[in-house]
C-alpha cells in the first residue's frame, strides 16, 4: 500500500499529543486527498471484478462479491462530477458499511490511516463546488495539502446528485 | 399437544431446574437476599402461569410455596434446612404433576396436596418448628402412599398407552429397556411396579430429570432467533461454496475430489434442510389471534360468524410467517366484515344464520397455499363499479368494456374500500392494495373468485421460504440474470426457420405458441442492455413465465441451468430501479441480479400505454362519446392501411400457399376439417404460389371465411370516427387511426361475398317469406353501416336512423316495421327513454319487438332493459345473438298474426 509522503511526519506527532483526534483512511481521487473515518471502513480492496447492474444510476459501477457478501460499488469520480480515470489505473475500493449494507467507494488510490487533530478541522468553504459540499463534512488542514472528509451517508445519497 | 402447554412445560422445567440449584445454594447462604428474591420470583411465575392455564392443583401448591418464600424474603422466617426441605418437597411434587401433565395433557385428577399445603401454610405461619420439619419430610411419602390407592394412571405395561406418549422414536429404545426391566417410567423405590401411579412420585432421586422417558422439556431448548438467522446465513454461504466446488468438479473428469465432494454435497443439503426446519413454524401461530378478532367483530356488527381453521399445523418459514400475518388478518377481517351478511339477510337468502369463514392452509409443490373462504354475499360488482367511477379510477366507457373479473381486480387498487360505512374494522381504504403488495413482495400471489350471493374465496400462494430459491440463470448480452424457477413455465427456442419464430406487431414482439399469441418482453430492451435486434437475428430463447394471471415470454440470448440461489436484498441505493427482486452470488462467485417478473411485466405494459393513452385523449375530442374499441390494423392491396373491429375477427392465421385449393375459381383452404373460402380484400390481386398468406378468419355459425391480407400491423384501442365520404364496396369509410388515414373494412360485405359465392343462399331468416322490415336506431355511423348490410344479408329490409327522435318521427309519419333494434347510449334520448316512450304511447309501434343493443351487457343492464320494455338485450358485436333474437321473435310474431 502506498503512503502519502506529505503527511507521515505530521501524523506521528499529532497522534501522541492530541487525544481528541479523529482517525481517517486517506485516499486520492484526481490528486485530491480525501478521508473516511476509519471506524466506517471495513476493508480496502484492489481492483475487483465488478458485475454491471442494468439501469443503475451512472455512479454505480455494479456489484461485487466480498467473501460472500454483496457490495455495491460507487465510483467516486462520477459522484464528484470528475472525469473518468484513465484506463491504465483500475482504482481501489474502500468498503464501508451503511445502513447494514456494504458499499465500496472506488477511488484512484488508497493511502494510509491518519490521526487528525480537531484543531485542524474546518467547515467547507462556501465557495466549494455544491457537489463536493454535499458529500463532505469539512476539511482538515494538513501540511502542504488539504484533506476533504467524506460523509458516507451523504456520499451514498444518490437521488440528490441526480436532482442537482 | 397445545403449543401453550408445551411452552409452559419447557419453561417451567427450566425454572424448576434452576430452583433446585438455587434452593441448595440458599441452604448454604440462608441470608442472601438476591437469592431469595430470585427463588421467590421463579415460584411466583410458576404460580401465575398455572393460574393462567387453569391448572388449579399446581397453582395452589405453588401458592403455598410462594407464601413461605415470601416470609423468607421479608425476613419473617429463618431459612432452615427443614424449611428448604419442605420447599424442595413441594417442588418435587410440582415436577411430578408436570410429568403427568406432559403425558396426559390434563392435570392429574388423582391425589391431593393438602398435606404439603398444610405443612407449607403451617411453616408460613411460623407454627412449624424443628420437630415439625421432620414431620413435613414425612408428609411427602404420605402423599405417595395415598396415590397407589387410586387406579394406575400410567401403566407402562399397557402397550397402547405408549402409542400416545409423546416421545420421539429415538427414545423408544430407552423406553422399551425400561419396560423389559418391568419397571414403570419413574419407579419410586418403595412402590410396587405394576400399581404405582407416577403422578405423585415425589421420591427425591426419581425426580432429578433422569426419568426413563425423555420429556419434552428435556428435548427442546430455546435458541435466540438471531442465532438461528446467523446459522442460516452461514449455511447459505456453505451452500454457495458447495455449488462453487461442484461447478469446478463438473469441469474435471476423474477427480479424486469427486467422492468426498459428493458426500459434502449431501451433507450440506441435509444441513440446509435441517436448519431450514428450525425456522419452520406452524401457520397456526399466525392465526392465533383470529378467533378473538372474529368473535369481537361478530359482536360489533351483530353477525353470527364461525371461523374454521384447517391445516393450522402446516409449517412455513417464520420470516414468511411474520410477513403474511398482517395481510391474513386483514383478509379474514374483510371476509367477516364485507362478506358475511347479517343473520336476517342470510335467512332471507336461504342460508343458515351463521356465516362461515374458513381458513385452509396446505402445501403444494414448494409453496404454501392459504385459502380464505366465506359463504357470504360475494363481491358486489355494482358497488365496485360505482366506487371506481366515484374515485375516478376509470371512465364509464372503460368500465363498460371490462369483464366482471377485471372490475373486481380494482379491490386491489390503493384507496379502495367498498364497505358502506367505515367500521372500526375495515373500510378505511388501506386494504387489499397493501395486502397484495405485501404478498407479492415475498414472491407470492393472490387470486380470488367471487360468486354473488354464494361467497368469495381468496387464495394466497407463497413460497415456503425466502432464503433459498431455485432460479433459472439466463444471459443477455454477456450479462447474466436469475429468473425465479417457480414462475418459469417452459423454455422455447426461437429461430426464423423453426416453427417458433418471433414476430413483430408494430415493433412489439409476439410468439405463436400452440395456437396462441404469447406477448414477449425483450430483456435487452427492458434493461436497456443494448439494441434490440430481433429482426436482424431471430435466434433467441424465450422463457415463458407466469406471474399472477398473466403469461408472457422473456426474450434472452442464452439459458444456462437452474441453480439454488440465496436471495439477498438489493442495496438500498439500487432499490428504485424496481426491476430486480434481489441479487445473489452464483457458484462461480459472480454477483447477478434476480429479475422481478411482476415489475417487468408491469414495466412492459407501461411502455405501450402512454402512447395509447395520448391517442385516446386526442380522439376523445373528435369522437362524441363512442365506445373505445379494439381495432385490428392491417395492410392489404393498394392504398391506406385498413382496420376491422377486432371483435369481428375470430382468429388470425398464416396459411401455407401450397395448401391452397381452388373450386370454381374461388381459392380455399382446409380449415378445421372444413373448407374455408378465402377472399381477397381487393379483387384481382394475385395470390402467391409459395410462402405463406396471412388471413383474418371471420366465423359465422360453423362457417369460416378467410380475408387475405398482406400484413397484420397492430391492434389499437380507438374511438372510431368514420368519415363516410367516398364509400367503396368493402369499406365503411375512412377514419384516422394512430394518426394515419385508415380504411375501415366492412366485414359484412366480404362475409356476404364469400357466403353467397360459395355456400350459395344463406339459410335465410324466412324461407321464401317477404322480407321483414327492421328499424335500426344507432347514433354511431360505424354501427349503422356495420349492421345494415349484415341484416340485409340475413334477409331483412333495414331502415337506419341516427337517433330516437328521428325514429319517433317515422312513427308519426306512419312508417311500419316488424322490429326495432336500438342502441342504448345515444345523445338527447337514450334507448331506455326511447323504448318507454314507445311502450307508453298509443302509437302502432307500442307492441313491436324492440331489441336493445349495447356494450353494457351485465345482468343489471339486462334487467333494466327488460323493465324499460325491451324484448331482449343483445351485446354489441354479438351478431349471431342479434340475428337469432330477431329470427325467434319475428317467427313467433308471424305465427301469432
Amino acid at each position: 500500500m502506498s503512503t502519502l509522503p506529505t503527511s507521515t511526519a505530521g501524523t506521528a506527532l499529532v497522534a501522541v499529543e492530541d487525544a481528541t483526534q479523529g482517525m481517517f483512511v486517506t485516499m486520492t481521487i484526481a490528486n485530491q486527498i480525501f478521508g473516511i473515518p476509519v471506524l466506517k471502513v471495513q476493508d480496502v480492496l484492489g481492483p475487483q471484478r465488478i458485475a454491471h447492474v442494468p439501469l443503475a444510476p451512472p455512479e454505480i459501477l455494479g456489484s461485487l462479491n466480498l467473501r460472500g457478501r454483496i457490495v455495491t460499488a460507487v465510483d467516486a469520480r462520477t459522484r464528484l462530477g470528475l472525469p473518468p480515470r484513465s484506463d491504465s489505473t483500475e482504482g481501489m475500493s474502500v468498503v464501508v458499511e451503511h445502513a447494514g449494507e456494504l458499499y465500496s467507494v472506488v477511488v484512484d488510490k488508497v493511502g494510509e490511516v491518519m490521526s487528525l487533530p480537531a484543531a485542524d478541522f474546518e467547515r467547507n468553504p462556501a465557495t466549494l463546488d455544491p457537489r463536493w459540499q454535499e458529500i463532505s463534512n469539512g476539511i482538515y488542514r494538513l501540511q502542504g495539502t488539504l484533506l476533504v472528509v467524506i460523509d458516507v451517508p451523504r456520499f451514498l445519497r444518490l437521488d440528490q446528485a441526480h436532482a442537482a | 399437544m397445545d403449543d401453550l402447554l408445551r411452552d409452559f412445560l419447557t419453561e417451567t422445567s427450566e425454572n424448576l431446574a434452576t430452583l433446585d440449584v438455587e434452593l441448595v445454594r440458599l441452604e448454604q447462604n440462608p441470608n442472601d437476599p438476591d437469592l431469595i428474591g430470585s427463588i421467590f420470583r421463579l415460584v411466583h411465575t410458576i404460580k401465575g402461569t398455572c393460574g393462567f392455564l387453569g391448572l388449579p392443583r399446581l397453582e395452589h401448591l405453588a401458592h403455598a410455596g410462594e407464601n413461605v418464600l415470601g416470609k423468607f424474603r421479608d425476613r419473617e422466617l429463618q431459612v432452615t434446612p427443614v424449611a428448604v426441605d419442605l420447599i424442595l418437597a413441594s417442588i418435587d411434587r410440582i415436577k411430578a404433576l408436570l410429568n403427568y401433565l406432559e403425558q396426559h395433557e390434563v392435570e392429574s385428577p388423582e391425589g391431593n396436596d393438602e398435606d404439603l399445603i398444610a405443612s407449607l401454610n403451617a411453616m408460613a405461619e411460623g407454627k412449624l418448628g424443628g420437630q415439625t420439619a421432620s414431620a413435613a419430610k414425612e408428609e411427602a411419602p404420605k402423599a405417595q402412599e395415598a396415590a397407589p390407592s387410586a387406579p394406575s394412571v400410567v401403566d407402562p405395561f399397557a402397550p397402547d398407552e405408549f402409542g400416545f406418549v409423546p416421545v420421539p422414536a429415538g427414545d423408544m429404545a430407552t423406553l422399551s429397556a425400561n419396560m423389559n426391566g418391568g419397571k414403570p417410567i419413574e419407579p419410586p423405590p418403595t412402590a410396587k411396579a405394576a400399581t404405582v401411579a407416577t403422578v405423585v412420585a415425589p421420591s427425591g432421586e426419581g425426580q432429578t430429570g433422569k426419568s426413563g422417558a425423555a420429556s419434552i422439556a428435556d428435548q427442546s431448548i430455546r435458541v435466540n432467533v438471531d442465532q438461528l438467522e446467523t446459522l442460516m446465513t452461514t449455511v447459505s454461504e456453505l451452500v454457495l461454496t458447495r455449488n462453487q466446488l461442484l461447478q469446478i468438479l463438473r469441469g474435471q473428469k476423474d477427480s479424486s475430489f469427486a467422492a468426498p465432494l459428493q458426500r459434502l454435497n449431501q451433507v450440506t443439503s441435509e444441513l440446509q434442510e435441517g436448519v431450514m426446519k428450525t425456522r419452520m413454524q406452524p401457520i397456526g401461530n399466525a392465526w392465533a389471534k383470529l378467533p378473538r378478532i372474529i368473535r369481537d367483530l361478530a359482536h360489533e356488527l351483530n353477525k353470527k360468524i364461525e371461523l374454521q381453521m384447517l391445516g393450522a399445523e402446516t409449517e412455513l418459514d417464520r420470516q414468511v410467517l411474520e410477513l403474511i400475518k398482517d395481510p391474513l388478518t386483514h383478509m379474514v377481517r374483510n371476509s367477516a366484515d364485507h362478506g358475511i351478511e347479517t343473520p336476517a339477510e342470510r335467512l332471507r337468502a336461504g342460508k343458515p344464520e351463521t356465516g362461515i369463514v374458513t381458513l385452509n392452509a396446505y402445501h403444494e409443490g414448494g409453496h404454501i397455499i392459504i385459502d380464505i373462504l366465506d359463504d357470504g354475499r360475494g363481491l358486489a360488482v355494482d358497488k365496485i363499479r360505482a366506487k371506481i367511477l366515484e374515485k375516478g379510477l376509470a371512465s364509464e366507457s372503460e368500465l363498460a368494456a371490462m369483464t366482471e373479473q377485471q372490475v373486481m381486480q380494482f379491490i386491489f387498487k390503493a384507496g379502495f374500500s367498498t364497505a358502506e360505512a367505515v367500521t372500526s374494522v375495515s373500510g378505511r381504504g388501506v386494504g387489499m392494495d397493501v395486502v397484495r403488495t405485501n404478498i407479492e413482495r415475498i414472491g407470492g400471489t393472490v387470486d380470488f373468485k367471487s360468486v354473488a350471493g354464494k361467497g368469495s374465496s381468496f387464495s394466497i400462494k407463497i413460497p415456503l421460504t425466502l432464503a433459498i430459491v431455485s432460479a433459472l440463470i439466463v444471459e443477455c448480452l454477456d450479462e447474466r440474470f436469475a429468473i425465479p424457477q417457480i414462475s418459469v413455465v417452459e423454455l422455447v427456442k426461437a429461430s426464423p426457420t423453426s416453427e417458433h419464430r418471433i414476430e413483430l406487431i408494430n415493433e412489439t414482439p409476439v410468439l405463436r405458441l400452440r395456437n396462441r399469441l404469447l406477448p414477449l418482453v425483450s430483456l435487452r430492451k427492458t434493461l436497456k442492455l443494448g439494441e434490440d435486434d430481433i429482426q436482424a437475428n431471430g435466434n433467441a430463447f424465450v422463457v415463458v413465465v407466469q406471474v399472477g394471471n398473466s403469461t408472457f415470454g422473456v426474450i434472452v440470448d442464452r439459458v444456462f441451468d437452474t441453480e439454488e440461489i440465496v436471495v439477498k436484498p438489493v442495496a438500498l441505493i439500487l432499490r428504485n430501479i424496481g426491476l430486480f427482486s434481489g441479487n445473489t452470488i452464483l457458484g462461480d462467485g459472480s454477483v447477478i441480479m434476480i429479475l422481478d417478473l411482476n415489475a417487468i411485466v408491469m414495466h412492459a405494459g407501461d411502455v405501450h400505454s402512454p402512447a395509447a393513452r395520448g391517442q385516446a385523449i386526442a380522439s376523445a375530442h373528435v369522437g362524441h362519446g363512442e365506445t373505445k374499441q379494439s381495432l385490428l390494423l392491417f395492410r392489404a392491396g393498394e392504398g391506406a392501411q385498413k382496420a376491422v373491429p377486432l371483435a369481428l375477427v375470430a382468429r388470425l392465421e398464416e396459411i401455407d400457399c401450397a395448401t391452397l385449393e381452388y373450386s370454381e375459381g374461388v381459392p380455399m383452404v382446409q380449415y378445421r376439417g372444413k373448407l374455408m373460402p378465402l377472399v381477397p380484400v381487393t379483387q384481382g390481386v394475385a395470390i402467391p404460389k409459395v410462402g405463406t398468406q396471412a388471413v383474418l378468419v371471420f366465423a359465422d355459425k360453423d362457417k369460416h371465411m378467410g380475408l387475405m391480407v398482406d400484413e397484420i400491423l397492430d391492434i389499437v384501442e380507438e374511438r372510431l370516427q368514420v368519415d363516410l365520404s367516398g364509400r367503396r364496396p368493402g369499406t365503411l369509410g375512412t377514419s384516422i387511426i394512430s394518426g394515419k388515414a385508415t380504411d375501415v373494412v366492412d366485414a359484412a360485405f366480404y362475409l356476404s361475398q364469400a357466403f353467397q359465392s360459395w355456400f350459395g343462399e344463406d339459410d335465410g331468416a324466412f324461407d321464401g317469406d317477404v322480407s321483414r322490415r327492421v328499424l335500426l336506431v344507432d347514433d354511431s355511423p360505424f354501427f349503422r353501416n356495420l349492421l345494415t348490410p349484415l341484416l340485409t344479408v340475413a334477409g331483412y329490409d333495414v331502415t337506419a336512423v341516427e337517433n330516437a327522435n328521428e325514429a319517433l318521427k317515422l312513427q308519426e309519419d306512419g312508417a311500419s316495421f316488424d322490429a326495432i333494434v336500438s342502441d342504448i347510449e345515444m345523445p338527447n334520448m337514450n334507448g331506455f327513454d326511447f323504448v318507454s316512450a314507445l311502450r307508453g304511447g298509443e302509437g302502432k309501434w307500442s307492441k313491436l319487438p324492440i331489441f336493445a343493443m349495447s356494450s353494457h351487457a351485465t345482468p343489471r343492464d339486462l334487467e333494466r332493459g327488460r323493465q324499460a320494455g325491451f324484448t331482449d338485450y343483445v351485446a354489441k358485436f354479438n351478431r349471431e345473438g342479434l340475428l337469432n333474437a330477431l329470427h325467434e321473435s319475428l317467427k313467433q310474431g308471424g305465427n301469432l298474426s
